[in-house]
């Protein structure tokens, strides 16, 4: 089956991005297992034991953690710490990167997504993934949407009509852009640009969405459009968002995670983590005073 | 790794180590004004209190600044709203001080009602708990913090045995001595609040260096 995830993958690589790039020293670790408040909520995502390892270089050690359901989580850490290492793991991402070697389980509502029983390709419709940089495919607006649904099978052109337009509008987008759907997509500012990208993955349906720094290449005002369009999405998705914007995850996010070289410090609601971190770590991180 | 915004927080803490300085010297000159029924001292007091109206304005200028030039989180970000809070205590203990004062000054132009005993005392706490709540705050003291918090029922206690004299022995006895007890009713209150400024003082330090509320939950303290 045709994985959209991996044509995004194949674009960020030929961008020069490459997760072996990612360095993660081995640390003590210091996790939080059986801390995830999960609001009361069955988890959506949970990961147990989980080591991952470039070749012999081990880049994440021993991450227990839970994602409640509709909810935001904000993954923070300096560059290196492993946390897009982390995210790229929850929908399999990790298994492009050769040598790349997992240990542990991650449950996506109860299953074992590591698992060989489960389907890499149907994961990424259940999970999707919105990276760095805008990745638009040099495709039309309208076909950019319909791209994700036509390759997993969608044949009804009424059908495809409707979820471009759902999609769009989901994304805060279609004002904008509604006379512009057969037009490039190339041609959108870069704050559209990404919301096009998130279009995309809301297009086929999935239940968890992950954004890697979805800011990152942004002006302010883009910025806080797509800050609005979280916090909207959140409704309807459980959002992990990795990103180095203290201030971003404070706005966006209902619980903060700390990553530093490969373990995860400590996690909690996003206000105590910015008022009153647990660990120093966390507080020199947070205040700046790290290093 | 040094950081300018290092600098600007040693600054502030500076400026409120200025107007500490002032809100403890005020409280203590305005008791003994009271005590030795010293009009020019009480005046003193009344005058120099435009310093700590000025340096409140600073203050809080220079905290509005780092919050919204730096965004300060976790310690930083606690340190600044208490600062913002202790600002406003210490703005109002020097207030406080000029009240004892204006009636320092009422009362020395008039014959002595009696020899003073527990507003002295009383005096002598509002200086000393303010004098901790301070010290606590400059040494981040959290168990000195929470011994102010703990001492505010003695001033409490002191306060109620004034109220009582004055009332009961004085102005229920004689109505002409009202000119006299009302004041020293009044500065038996000023003191007293002084007191609860200091506890609220040291409730925002104990959040300040423990993120710990206390404030209204007193099984916090144990």
């Amino acid at each position: 089956m045709h994985d959209l995830n991996v044509d995004y993958e194949r674009q960020m690589n030929a961008e020069g991005f490459h997760p072996s790039l990612v360095k993660g020293p081995v640390g003590i670790n210091t996790n939080s297992l059986g801390e995830s408040d999960t609001f009361g909520l069955e988890p959506k995502i949970t990961a147990r034991g989980v080591n991952f390892y470039y070749g012999s270089k081990r880049a994440l050690n021993n991450i227990n953690i839970s994602f409640a359901q509709r909810r935001v989580t904000a993954i923070i850490g300096p560059s290196g710490c492993g946390k897009s290492t982390f995210i790229r793991l929850l929908n399999r991402m990790h298994e492009l990167v050769p040598g790349a070697r997992l240990e542990g389980e991650i449950l996506l509502d109860g299953l074992d997504i590591v698992s060989p029983a489960c389907d890499a390709a149907e994961l990424r419709k259940r999970v999707g993934m919105v990276f760095q940089k805008p990745n638009p495919f040099p495709k039309t607006v309208f076909e950019n949407i319909a791209y994700g649904l036509e390759v997993n099978g969608e044949t009804d052109k009424r059908v495809i009509e409707e979820k471009v337009v759902d999609s769009l509008k989901k994304a805060a987008l279609w004002g904008e852009i509604k006379d512009r759907l057969r037009d490039s997509a190339l041609g959108l500012s870069g704050g559209q640009q990404q919301r096009l990208c998130i279009a995309r993955c809301l297009a086929v349906s999935p239940e968890v969405l992950l954004f890697d720094e979805p800011c990152a290449s942004l002006d302010p005002i883009s910025t806080g459009k797509i800050e609005e369009l979280i916090l909207e999405l959140k409704k309807d998705y459980t959002i992990i968002i990795v990103t180095h914007n203290m201030q971003q995850a404070a706005r966006v996010s209902d619980r903060t995670a700390f990553f530093l070289m490969g373990d995860l410090i400590e996690e909690g609601r996003t206000d105590n983590i910015f008022k009153a971190p647990r660990d120093r770590r966390t507080e020199d991180y947070i205040t700046g005073r790290f290093g | 790794m040094h950081r300018h915004f290092d600098e600007e927080l040693k600054q502030l803490k500076g400026e409120l180590e200025r107007m500490a300085a002032l809100a403890q010297s005020a409280i203590t000159e305005a008791a003994a004004a009271l005590r030795n029924r010293d009009g020019a001292a009480a005046q003193r007091v009344i005058d120099s209190d435009v310093r700590m109206d000025s340096l409140e304005l600073v203050i809080d200028d220079k905290c509005l600044d780092l919050i919204a030039l730096h965004q300060p989180m976790a310690r930083d970000l606690r340190f600044i709203t208490t600062a913002i809070k202790l600002n406003a205590e210490l703005e109002r203990i020097g207030d406080l001080a000029v009240d004892v004062a204006q009636r320092a000054l009422e009362l020395a132009g008039k014959p002595e009602l009696k020899p003073l005993v527990d507003i002295p005392k009383l005096a002598d706490i509002a200086v000393r708990m303010t004098g901790q709540a301070i010290e606590a705050f400059l040494k981040s003291d959290v168990a000195l913090a929470k011994k102010v918090i703990l001492s505010d029922s003695e001033a409490d206690e002191l306060k109620r045995a004034v109220e009582r004299e004055l009332i009961h022995d004085y102005m229920m006895k004689d109505g002409a001595t009202a000119d006299r007890a009302v004041p020293l009713l009044l500065t038996a209150r000023h003191l007293e609040r002084v007191c609860d400024h200091a506890v609220s003082m040291a409730e925002d330090i104990v959040y300040m260096v423990s993120a710990v509320v206390v404030r209204h939950h007193p099984e916090e303290l144990q």
